[in-house]
This record gives structure tokens, sequence and C-alpha cells, in this order.
């Protein structure tokens, strides 16, 4: 019954072509598609950030975008985050710092930490954990992932 | 009924003939953060999603008869981000900023908040407060209404049959005027509201409180204006005494339910409470400009 959609969009810099239902969400698309599986689904609900993504420059839950949507658009995903081998200082402070453990929310928390980031670049601590409200972590208790983002904030200051 | 699809128009005259003619079968989709959510839990099975954030009058933020028309569309983060609107409606963009985390705040919007009409949605009480004016068109062309005239029940709101929400409307701002909006959550961030309130007040020159309007969330099916609550301040300094009725009022007001989030009597003492502190904010941020 339902049909598929043909949707072109933007994936770190590169186009893809991609066919999907109307009810598909981005998320699904991501992994199932596109074969980019950085991105994680936890909830499906909006609550836990394991999916996050940004869309058209806005940091989003990718469960709550309908593919669809993305035609035309841009998507920055944690695949897009290294440049080549090299780490992203955010990833590379999770490592140093230990802000991961079995590393499920990881990617949905260095993409939201990016986005804050861009915005703000040198954040409070306080900042820091409002900011990454919407990204839950089963492991790690948060204090080393705050840690972390705070290190590769002051890192990335210094150029 | 239409075929399943989705179509994503940039006029509001084609957004509503696409309701008309799928007859109920078409859900509006703005952020989605409701309307996902509902698909996915399969609570709504709509024909037709009929997706509002490319009609660039409902993305706009825009000056308005000494006052602002926001957009049905405009983002939480969009409004955070507005100095001027902010400058303005602290209050407002305190319910806004509320809402999910900054990753849902880059979807949701206040239209879709409203028209979701959810008892406890956290920015109905400050647009109610702000004496905000819904744009609304449909097949039988525009209308106004006050935004507390929007929500008729849990998840029912007073738009007809293909009608959508287009915009807010909001007042010029007279000197001497705040507003705030707090509610009592567990967590600080990405919880529901217990109880919610939003007050707006103006003061005159010798500090004498002359206009104000009080609302309430999540004390009943639908957010609540309290023309009581607001009588305890107009014509008071708002001092101790006038506070101590304020917080009366919205007691009394409350027809609360008990659920998971707190009984019936939790949320009757503690919305006083709220209503009192929203109001402490909102006299500070009156007093200033
Ligand atoms: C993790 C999470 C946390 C949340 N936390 C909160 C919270 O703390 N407080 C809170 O209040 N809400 C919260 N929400 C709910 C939701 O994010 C808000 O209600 C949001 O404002 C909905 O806006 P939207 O644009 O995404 O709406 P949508 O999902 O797009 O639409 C919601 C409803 O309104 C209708 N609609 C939308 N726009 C219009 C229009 N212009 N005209 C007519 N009908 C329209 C839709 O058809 C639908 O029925 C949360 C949601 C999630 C997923
Ligand atoms: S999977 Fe999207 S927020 Fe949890
Ligand atoms: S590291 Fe396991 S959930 Fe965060």
């Amino acid at each position: 019954m339902a049909k598929k959609v043909h949707v072109t969009t933007t994936v770190n810099g590169d186009e893809h072509e991609f066919l999907c239902e109307t009810s598909q969400t981005l998320v699904d698309v991501l992994r199932g598609e596109l074969e980019l599986t950085g991105t994680k689904e936890g909830c499906s609900t909006g609550d836990c950030g394991a999916c996050s993504v940004i869309f058209d420059g806005n940091l989003v839950c990718s469960c709550l975008v309908l593919a669809i949507e993305a035609d035309g658009k841009s998507i920055e995903t944690i695949e897009g985050m290294a440049d080549g081998k090299e780490l992203h200082p955010l990833q590379q402070k999770f490592l140093e710092l230990n802000g991961l453990q079995c590393g499920i929310c990881t990617p949905g928390i260095l993409i939201a930490a990016k986005a804050l980031l861009q915005r703000n670049p040198d954040p409070t601590e306080t900042e820091i954990r409002f900011w990454l409200a919407g990204n839950l972590c089963r492991c790690t208790g948060y204090d080393k992932i705050i840690r972390s983002v705070l290190a590769a904030a002051a890192e990335m200051r210094e150029g | 009924m239409a075929e399943e699809g989705y179509v994503a128009p940039h006029t509001v005259d084609e957004v509503v003939s696409l309701l008309v003619e799928a007859g109920g079968d078409a859900r509006v989709m703005a952020g989605g953060t409701d309307v996902l959510v509902q698909l996915h839990a399969d609570l709504i099975e709509p024909g037709l999603f009929v997706d509002i954030k490319n009609i660039p009058e409902l993305r706009t933020i825009a000056a308005e008869a000494g006052g602002f028309r926001v957009g049905a569309a405009v983002t939480s983060m969009e409004l955070v981000d507005h100095e001027a609107f902010n400058a303005a409606w602290p209050g407002v963009v305190e319910g806004v900023a509320l809402i999910g985390s900054v990753q849902v705040q880059g979807r949701a919007t206040m239209g879709g908040n409203l028209c979701n009409a959810s008892p406890a949605a956290d920015s109905v009480p400050p647009l109610i407060a702000a004496q905000a004016v819904a744009a609304i068109v449909g097949p039988g062309g525009p209308r106004e209404v006050p935004v507390e005239d929007i929500i008729t029940g849990p998840g029912q709101t007073s738009l007809d049959q293909g009608e959508i929400l287009v915009s807010f409307l909001f007042p010029p701002r007279a000197p001497h005027s705040g507003d705030c909006y707090m509610r009592l959550t567990p967590r600080t961030e990405m919880d529901i509201a217990v109880v919610g309130a939003g007050i707006n007040l103006t003061l005159d020159d010798a500090g004498t409180c002359v206009a104000a309007r009080v609302a309430l969330g999540a004390v009943a099916p639908t957010p609540l204006l309290v023309a009581q609550a607001a009588d305890a301040l107009i014509g008071s300094k708002v001092d101790d005494a006038a506070m101590a009725k304020l917080a009366t009022a919205a007691s009394s007001a409350c027809h609360a339910i008990s659920d998971k989030r707190g009984t019936k009597l939790y949320r009757i003492k503690t919305v006083g409470v709220i209503a009192r502190r929203a109001a402490e904010k909102a006299l500070e941020r009156a007093r200033k400009n």
C-alpha cells in the first residue's frame, strides 16, 4: 500500500539518495538504508538523545524527524566528526578522560556537545549539564562526560 | 480518503485546501515532537502529513502594532535566540525553553504545544498570561481567538476541521511590565509539569499593580486563566498580603486530579507556591523596565 518516496539529501557533505516510506524516521534510514550505524536508536520517543544529529544546522533527535523531511537538507552525523584519521578534540578527550563506557550514548553526546561548542566555545559546567540533559547515559554517571567536554572546549579555544 | 503521503506546502491556502479535501484523515505537522511520538505509539494513523514548516508566514517573528507577531511554526530555539522577543516576553521564553531537551527545542513549536492541547503544556500558561491572540485560517476565512479559548479539553481544541493556527499576536508592552513562567517538576529538565504558573503584570509609576493576568497549567483538564488570582494583585503594591491572596486564589482554582506526578492535595498546595514565586519574579522584572 505505502508507496516509497525518493529523497536526495546531503550527509556529512556527501550527496545520498534513498527510497523511504512516509512514516519512516530519519534514524531508521540513516542506519538501515545508508548504513551509517554510528547514530544509535535508544527510545524512539525523543527522550534519550542517542539518535542526535545536526539537521540543517539544528541539533535534533533523528527519531523525531521523518526521513522524507531530509529531502534537500544537510545532515551531520558522528561519521563526519573525525577528519579522516584525526579525531575531533571532543572524541580525543572522551577517550583520554574515559567519557564513555559501553559507548551507546556516545555518538549522540559527541554530536550534542559539538553543537554546543559551535554556539558557545566557553560553556560553564552548568551550561554543559543543561545542554546535555536530553542525552541519557546509563554507564558513566555523567561526570566524566562533562569533564571531557570542558577539556575539549579548553583545547579548542587554544586552537 | 487521501493516499498515505506527505506534503510540505508553501502557503496557508494550500494547507487549508488539503485539509478540507482529506476530511479529517490528514494531520498537520509542525515540529513533529508530539505527532511522531503518537504515530510510533500507534495512537494516530493519518493518511496524509501536512508539514507546515515551509510556510514563511508561519516561521517569522516580526514587530507588529507595537507588539510582536510570532509564526505558529517558529521553533522554541528560534524564540530563545531572539533578543528583542526575550526582552519583551521573558516569561513566554521560559515556557518554550522548558519544552524537552535542546534537541526537542530545535523542532518543537508554540503552535504545536498549544494545538496538542496537553493540560501541562509549558508555553500555554505564559501565552495566556501575555494575552496573546491566535490567528487562525480555515475554509471560512481568517479569525482571531484569545489563546485561552483554544484548548477545550485534553487533546481537544476549538479549531474546526480544515483550520490551522497561523500565528500569535502579542500586544504592546506598557512600561513597568514583567512576566514569568515557572513550573514544578522533580527534575529540572526533561520532565512534565506537576503544576505551572504564568504571571504577567504591569505597575504604574508609584509601583501599584494596574494590570495582571494569571494562568495556571496542569491543575485542570485545560490551562486556566484565573481572574480571582489576578484581582489579588491588581490595585496592590504586590506586597506580602497581595501575594498571599494570590497563592490562595491559585490553590482554590485548582481542579487537579491525582496521578503519578502528584496527588490532588499536593497540586493544590504547590500551585499557590509556584504562582507566588512566578509573581515575585515578574514583579522584579516589571520594576526594572
Ligand atoms: C522528549 C520530549 C519532551 C517533551 N517535554 C515537554 C515539556 O517539558 N513540556 C511541554 O509542554 N511539552 C513537552 N513535549 C511535547 C512537545 O515537544 C511539545 O508539545 C511541542 O511544543 C509540540 O510542538 P511540535 O511543533 O513538535 O508539534 P507537532 O507534533 O508537530 O504537533 C502537535 C499537535 O498540534 C497540531 N498542530 C501543530 N501545529 C499546528 C498548527 N499550526 N495549526 C493547527 N494544528 C497544529 C498537530 O496536528 C498535532 O496534533 C516533549 C516532547 C518530547 C518528545
Ligand atoms: S532514540 Fe531518539 S531520542 Fe532516544
Ligand atoms: S557509555 Fe554506556 S550509556 Fe553512556
